[in-house]
Order: C-alpha cells, then sequence, then structure tokens
C-alpha cells in the first residue's frame, strides 16, 4: 500500500535525523541507532486483512442491538446477538493469535486524520490495527471474557426486558469496539479514541440505573476523575507528535530505540528532558483509568453498575488499559529515569491503601473493588520492576479470577435481591442450587489471597521477586508493601468467602436498592413487604455455565506459567515479542553503578533466564538467596497466614472454618472484638480513609466556593457593565422623551418654532450675505 | 412692480394707494399668523381644523401673489391643484373628526394624548 510506503520513507529520515542528533548529544553511537531504526521499519509488515473483524464485529453488535430496540423487540435477542458478535470477535482474535508473527504488522484499514501542519509536514492518523503479541493477549481476554459475561449477562439483566435489556447490551458492544480500538490501534491518536470511548461506555453503564440517584453520581464521578488523567494522555500525545512528528507506533518505536540505547549506555540523563516527560505525562492518563492513588476514587463507587459491567469493564479489562498503555510504550518509560520509580510507588501505595480499606468494608462488591483497585497496584508495580511479563500475566490471571468473583457476588446479588452485606449472608454455598457458585467463588478467591499453586499466585509472585531483584529507589521496601498486602488481600478475600458462602445457612433479601430496583415482581412476590417468604433465585444455567467455565479457566491459567518457560511462561513470550519488551534491557540506569553482570541461578524456576540482559546490574536478594526462588516459599507464607487469620476471625466452627473458626451467627464474628480494640482504625478503614471527604475539601469545596466567587463576578462585573451600556442609552431618552407629550398643539408649536428657526436662520443669512447677488 | 401698479390702476379708486405685492404678502403672513395662532391656542378640533384651512389659502394667496408677480401661471395652476386636493382633504378631516367625536363625546384635542413617550 502506497501509505506504507510513505511512512516507512519518512521513517528512515527521521530515524537518521533523530540520529543526527543524538550525535550531537551523544557523540556515538548514531550510525548503529540508525541501522537499528531501519531495521525496524522494515520490519513492519502488512497485518492480514481479517484483524479488522475484531472492532468491526462489536460495531456490528451495536448496529443489530439498536435495530432490535428500534423494532421494539422486547426478547432475550439483544443478548444472543451480543455473544454471537462477540463470539465473532474471539474467533477472529484466536485466528489472529495462531497466525501472528514474530513481528509487529499493521493492517491498515483507511485513512482516519490527514492534516497539513503548515509547515509542510502532515499530520495523519489511520484507522490502523497493529497487531503484535501484546495485541493479541490483551484481545484474547477481552474478547473472551466479553463473550462470557455477554452470555451471563443475558440472565442477569433479564430483569430488565422490559427497559433497558438494548440498552445494556448496545453499550456492552460498544465497549468491546472501544477496547479494541484502545488495544490494536497502531497510532496515538485512534489509541485516544478507545481510551475515551471505554471511558464513555464506562460512564453509561455504572449510570445503568439512572433513576437512582447515587448511579448518576458515580458514573458522573468516573467521567470526571478519568478527565483528569484523560488529560495527561492527551498532552502526553501532543508533546509525542511535537517531539517526534508522528503518532504512529510503528514510525515511534524505532525514534525513541536510540534514547533506549542511550539509557543502556549510562547516559540516561543525556536524553532531552521532553522525551522523559511523555511517559510522566502517559502515566498520569494511566492512573486515571487504571484507579491509581490519587484518583482511584472513582473505581469503587462504579460498583453502582450492573455486576456484569463490573466484572468485565471495571475489573477485567478497561481498567487494566493502563497497564496496557505503559507497556506499549514502554519504550517511552524505561528511557525516563523517573517515570518507573513513580509507578512503582504509586503502585505500591494504591495495592497497600485500597487493600487496607477493602478489609474493613461490609459491602462484598465493594471488597471485591478495592481489592481490584488493589491488585492494579501490583500490575504497575510489575511493569516498574521491568517485569512486564510479570504485570501482564497478573493482568491475565486478575482478568479471569477476578471477573469470575465479580460474578459469583453478582449471582449472590442477582439472588438474595441486591442482599451485598456480608454479615447478613452465611453458608450461601451450601443452599440448593448454589454449589456452582460457591465453587467458582472458592477457587478466586484462592487465586486473589495467592494460595500455592494457583494462577494468581505465579503472577503475584513474578512481580514480588521482581521487586527485590531490580535496583531502584526503595523497590525492596516497596516489596515488603506488597508481601504485606498480599497477606492482606488473602485476608479479606477470605473473610468474605468464610462470612458469605460458608457457616449457618441465613439469608436476609437485600432492600433491593441495590441492583433490583425491580425484583419484587421478578420473584413471583409482588407484595411490596417481599422480605416476608422470600425465596433466593438460585442462578440459571447462563450464569452456572459462564462461572464453570470461568472456573476451569482460571485454574487452567497456573498451566500458562510452565508454558514457554525460557520466557517466563506464555505471557512472557508474548510479552518478549511485542513492543513491551522492546527494552526491557535498559535497566541500567536504575543502577548505574553496578554495571557487573548478574550471575543469575535458573534452577529449575523458569524465571531469570535471561536476567543478564534484563537487568544488566547486581541481582538483588531476599535473605540471602535468589528472589525468585525464595519468593515462592515468602509469598505463599503471607498467603496462607492471610487465609488463616481470616478463618480464625470469621470462619465457621468446624471443619469448613478449618477448625480455628469460631462463627455461629451471620451478623457477629471474633473479628467485631478486635475491631473494638484497635478502635479508630477500623472506622477510618471503612470510610475509606477519608479519601472523598479529603478531596471533597481540598478540591471540590475549593472549586464550588470559586464557582460562586466567578458568579457574583459574572454577575456584578459583567452583567454590570452590560447594563451599564444598556442604561445609557435609556437614561438620554428619559430626558428628552418629555417633548413627545401626546399633545396636538405641541407638536405643532415645535413645527412652528422649527419653522421659526428656518426663517430668522434664512433672514440672518440674507442679511449678513447682503441680500444675495 | 410697473406692471402690478398699472394693473391695479385701472379698477381701484384713484385716492387708494395702489396694493404691491408687499401688501399681498402681509395679507397672506398675516393670515398665516392668525391660522397658526388659532392652531396653537384652541383645543376645538373644528376650529383647529379651520385655522389649516386658513394657514392653507395664506399660501394660497402667496403664490397667487407671486404668480402674478411674475407674470406666469405656474403658482395659480398650482393653487387650483391645491385647492382641489384641499377640497378632498377637508371632506377626509372632517369625517376623521365626526368619528373622533363619536369616540369621546368631546372635539376637545386634548383628549387624544396617548401617544406621549
Amino acid at each position: 500500500m502506497l501509505n506504507l510506503a510513505e511512512s516507512i520513507t519518512s521513517l528512515l529520515t527521521t530515524a537518521t535525523d533523530a540520529a543526527g542528533g543524538l550525535q550531537q548529544a551523544a557523540g556515538h553511537g548514531a550510525a548503529e541507532a540508525a541501522a537499528h531504526g531501519a531495521t525496524h521499519a522494515t520490519d513492519v509488515v502488512m497485518g492480514p486483512w481479517y484483524v479488522l473483524l475484531i472492532p468491526l464485529l462489536p460495531m456490528l453488535g451495536v448496529v443489530l442491538v439498536t435495530l432490535t430496540a428500534l423494532l421494539g423487540i422486547r426478547t432475550k435477542l439483544p443478548a444472543w446477538l451480543t455473544v454471537a458478535c462477540l463470539g465473532g470477535a474471539f474467533a477472529t482474535t484466536v485466528v489472529m493469535y495462531w497466525n501472528v508473527s514474530a513481528g509487529p504488522a499493521v493492517t491498515y484499514g483507511f485513512r482516519w486524520i490527514d492534516l497539513a501542519t503548515g509547515n509542510g509536514h502532515r499530520f495523519t492518523a489511520d484507522f490502523g490495527l497493529y497487531v503484535d503479541s501484546l495485541t493479541c493477549l490483551w484481545m484474547l481476554f477481552v474478547t473472551g471474557l466479553g463473550t462470557l459475561i455477554a452470555l451471563y449477562a443475558s440472565e442477569y439483566m433479564a430483569d430488565d426486558l422490559k427497559a433497558g435489556y438494548a440498552r445494556f447490551f448496545m453499550a456492552f458492544n460498544l465497549f468491546v469496539f472501544s477496547m479494541a480500538c484502545l488495544v490494536m490501534a497502531d497510532n496515538l491518536v485512534l489509541m485516544f479514541l478507545g481510551w475515551e470511548g471505554v471511558g464513555l461506555c464506562s460512564y453509561l453503564l455504572i449510570g445503568y440505573y439512572f433513576k437512582k440517584p447515587s448511579a448518576v453520581a458515580a458514573s458522573k464521578k468516573a467521567f470526571v476523575v478519568n478527565r483528569i488523567g484523560d488529560l495527561g494522555l492527551l498532552m502526553g500525545i501532543f508533546l509525542t507528535y511535537v517531539e517526534f512528528g508522528t503518532v504512529q507506533y510503528a514510525e515511534l518505536f524505532p525514534m525513541v530505540e536510540p534514547y533506549v540505547e542511550l539509557v543502556k549506555s549510562g547516559m540516561a540523563w543525556d536524553v532531552p528532558m521532553r522525551v522523559g516527560l511523555i511517559p510522566v505525562l502517559f502515566m498520569v492518563g494511566a492512573f486515571g483509568k487504571s484507579a491509581q492513588l490519587p484518583l482511584f476514587v472513582w473505581l469503587p463507587d462504579a460498583m453502582e453498575g450492573p455486576t456484569p459491567v463490573s466484572a468485565l469493564i471495571h475489573a477485567a479489562t478497561m481498567v487494566t488499559a493502563g497497564v496496557y498503555l505503559i507497556a506499549r510504550t514502554y519504550a517511552f518509560f524505561v528511557v525516563s529515569p523517573i517515570a518507573l520509580p513513580i509507578v512503582a510507588w504509586v503502585g505500591a501505595a494504591t495495592a497497600l491503601v485500597s487493600a487496607t480499606i477493602g478489609m474493613a468494608q461490609f459491602d462484598i462488591k465493594r471488597i471485591m473493588a478495592y481489592s481490584t483497585v488493589s491488585q492494579l497496584g501490583y500490575m504497575f508495580c510489575g511493569l516498574a520492576f521491568l517485569s512486564t511479563a510479570g504485570a501482564a500475566f497478573h493482568v491475565l490471571t486478575h482478568a479471569f479470577f477476578k471477573a469470575m468473583l465479580f460474578l459469583a457476588c453478582g449471582a449472590v446479588m442477582h439472588g438474595f435481591a441486591g442482599q451485598l452485606d456480608l454479615r447478613k449472608l452465611s453458608g450461601v454455598a451450601f443452599m440448593k442450587g448454589w454449589g456452582i457458585v460457591g465453587i467458582a467463588m472458592f477457587v478466586g478467591c484462592l487465586n486473589l489471597a495467592g494460595f500455592p499453586f494457583t494462577a494468581g499466585y505465579f503472577s503475584k509472585d513474578m512481580i514480588l521477586a521482581e521487586a527485590f531483584v531490580t535496583q531502584g529507589p526503595g523497590y525492596s521496601v516497596l516489596g515488603w508493601v506488597l508481601l504485606v498486602t498480599a497477606g492482606l488481600t488473602a485476608y479479606y478475600t477470605f473473610r468474605v468467602f468464610f462470612r458469605v458462602f460458608v457457616g449457618p445457612r441465613h439469608a436476609e433479601p437485600g432492600d433491593d436498592h441495590h441492583d433490583h430496583a425491580h425484583d419484587a415482581g421478578e420473584h413471583g412476590d409482588a407484595e411490596p413487604d417481599h422480605h416476608h417468604g422470600f425465596h433466593p433465585h438460585a442462578p440459571g444455567w447462563a450464569i452456572n455455565l459462564v462461572l464453570a467455565l470461568l472456573t476451569v479457566g482460571s485454574i487452567a491459567a497456573a498451566g500458562l506459567y510452565f508454558v514457554d518457560k525460557e520466557n517466563h511462561g506464555w505471557v512472557g513470550g508474548m510479552i518478549h515479542n511485542s513492543s513491551a519488551y522492546t527494552s526491557a534491557g535498559s535497566a541500567a540506569f536504575l543502577d548505574s553503578a553496578n554495571i557487573g553482570m548478574h550471575v543469575d541461578d535458573p534452577v529449575g524456576t523458569g524465571h531469570s533466564a535471561d536476567h543478564d540482559d534484563a537487568h544488566g546490574g547486581a541481582h538483588g536478594t531476599l535473605f540471602g538467596q535468589d528472589p525468585h526462588k525464595i519468593m515462592y516459599y515468602v509469598s505463599a507464607v503471607f498467603g496462607v497466614v492471610g487465609i488463616l487469620t481470616a478463618a480464625y476471625l470469621h470462619g465457621p466452627k468446624g471443619p469448613l472454618g478449618l477448625f480455628i473458626g469460631g462463627r455461629t451467627k451471620a451478623a457477629t464474628s471474633r473479628a467485631d472484638g478486635l475491631a473494638d480494640a484497635m478502635m479508630p482504625l477500623p472506622t477510618y478503614a471503612r470510610n475509606k480513609w477519608y479519601f472523598d471527604e479529603f478531596y471533597g475539601a481540598l478540591i471540590v469545596k475549593p472549586l464550588r466556593a470559586l464557582s460562586h466567587v466567578f458568579h457574583l463576578i459574572d454577575k456584578l462585573l459583567i452583567d454590570g457593565l452590560v447594563n451599564l451600556i444598556g442604561s445609557l442609552p435609556r437614561f438620554v431618552a428619559s430626558l428628552i422623551r418629555p417633548s413627545q407629550s401626546g399633545l396636538l398643539q405641541g407638536y405643532a408649536a415645535g413645527m412652528a418654532a422649527g419653522l421659526a428657526v428656518v426663517v430668522v436662520t434664512v433672514w440672518m443669512v440674507i442679511a449678513v450675505t447682503g441680500g444675495g447677488s | 412692480m410697473d406692471m402690478l401698479t398699472t394693473l391695479a390702476q385701472a379698477d381701484l379708486p384713484a385716492a387708494m394707494a395702489p396694493a404691491t405685492l408687499a401688501h399681498y404678502l402681509f395679507l397672506s403672513a398675516a393670515m398665516f399668523a392668525i391660522g397658526l395662532i388659532g392652531f396653537l391656542t384652541r383645543r376645538n378640533l373644528i376650529v383647529m381644523f379651520l385655522c389649516t384651512e386658513l394657514m392653507f389659502q395664506a399660501a394660497g394667496i402667496a403664490l397667487i401673489a407671486f404668480s402674478r408677480f411674475h407674470m406666469e401661471q405656474t403658482g395659480q395652476t398650482f393653487v387650483i391643484f391645491v385647492l382641489t386636493v384641499a377640497a378632498a382633504e377637508a371632506a377626509l378631516a372632517l369625517a376623521l373628526v365626526v368619528l373622533l367625536f363619536r369616540r369621546r363625546d368631546s372635539l376637545d384635542a386634548e383628549q387624544w394624548s396617548e401617544m406621549k413617550g
């Protein structure tokens, strides 16, 4: 295609330019760098046409579902259309995965934006899809989970068949389309389109129950907080264009390569500051979308949306967009000396803070939300610890088990009329028809808690070990923080499990305020007081099937760790072939003092095969051992201690409480006494460490006060000025208006006077000029 | 001036000074002033209308006088037209006065002063 040829040509020129500039700065390596860039440029091959189907099929779904709505179809048809379209997209993704080459491929769709920028340059952005293994990895779980969750939602949303069923699935399809744009874009602008698209769908779906004020408030909060992050991302894209003159990945990555080489050769501070600023701006966007400190407050509130949405968008896919962004533009992050350390500290702080909040909540869906925030913190840490493979693996395993946990919670919520309070539910797993939900919850909890040999255990370990391996500012401290957080995670996860799913059977139905404003009629007791004679509504085949599949998937995900061992598992292999790996070897700046090779011990751990080039410097240790090895035991200890603590404090009497639990009622447990003893800390944690209040006092209230000031200025100054100008003619008029008396004689007198004036004037003129000539 | 003098001398008694253009113009001005003053001072619509007629005729006299003075017919012709139009206008104006009277049962012009600023 002509376009591609053009871009390659321009790429070659710019790469040479960049290298030339570098030569002045660094004094060497320019030719190498240029050659490097050139080889990369030729690496870009045409992708197959059918990958275009991956975004287009969900778009087709949007159209079809909209049609069903227009035709007034009130059946489950929208759900089946969605499942079909997303299933098709998933199948296409699988085909794409099987055929993906090692190098990136670009499939050109159409020219989307083409602007002359006035200085002889053109700004172009195509609807083109950039396919490498990172894309495949993300799209596999986005479309795969999308299909499953759509199937789940076909049953879950059935209560709304007469209301928003089609609206829900329209937004659902639109979300997958936007996510596909985000992940598959071959340039930053299309990526931004997807980024904003998922934000829009998130907004639409959080506010799905738009008659509920709290849902509307939550959707607005999510939208506004995300805008803050998006501003950062947008500025980052601007700066990228200003600095590199293009937004196409295929052109950008080779251009960054010389800077990466510069960093590798220990001259990190020679990288221009503007280049170093780009990842910092990207990072702000990632923090917003992935709910990291200080922008995490929107995600827990986002649980106001229907549970399938929480599972797909706010746990599995959209919130990992920040991780994807960093992984995709990893080369930028590596060249900045400050970006990755900030990511590490923010990620670890988020993980700890949200875990402590999650420990004190009673709403099981919110607990899951805080655990999502916390796990996202782990992913960011993984990126920052130069373990993109660990981060991506954690994204993948987390996507599975967290979606499953949410869907299990959703099933509970669906069945118990919106009840989410863990003090009001107990022994759910042993009620009739709830077995699969219980098993799914158990497997999900094991994964989230990092119980040995689960997928979550392996992915978390990869990140934790790197904390002690990678040299960075305070990284080993962060490693301990993350380890403690892992213990806390295990505790609060199993707190939910021991309280809700095992123990004496007890259930109080919810008051429907949460998700099911119209449940009463659905469950056959139309009288308003449906608490009376309430029957739990066991999940049907769709929910059970999806939960079963996800359970199997979550367990099987652990196996991925043992595939492709030389690359740290299947995900590692995927990362290795993608742009996220480009520069994983450039940690040198982090420990430029230790240029020595580190001796590795690849004794059967499957880790660390290429840590020589991956980390360059000295290998950190933990307890005098290789962290990769010992982390298996350390993190297992933390996880198990967390689970045992939960069992002691919340577990029921008997074998299901591991013989140490003592709970006999749903509402109370041993933890209550402990919480009383620790007052006021639990109250603080329950109130989310007053983040919302803090932001309210720090940002919202001053802004509101400022708006009043502006209102006054508008009222007094602006309006006053306008009114003054308006009143001037009015004042002048009031002076001369009395002459319009309305009396006939008055006007006649005026005319007579005018005539007199004319006559006198003429007479005087004649008198002066002497009567004319 | 001479021609006018001779024409006047033919009919007027010798004792009287011949009427010159100035006399006619004075008459015209006087009539106009009377009409104007009447219009400004009286409140009766009919009287006011008569006063306007008076001013009208004053202007006509001036026109005819000048016409005669210059010995050409334009002024007179013009006055004939003006009289014709004035007749029609008088009919119209009187009709209006009648209508106004019916509305207020009065001919007072001050009854009609709503249109003020």
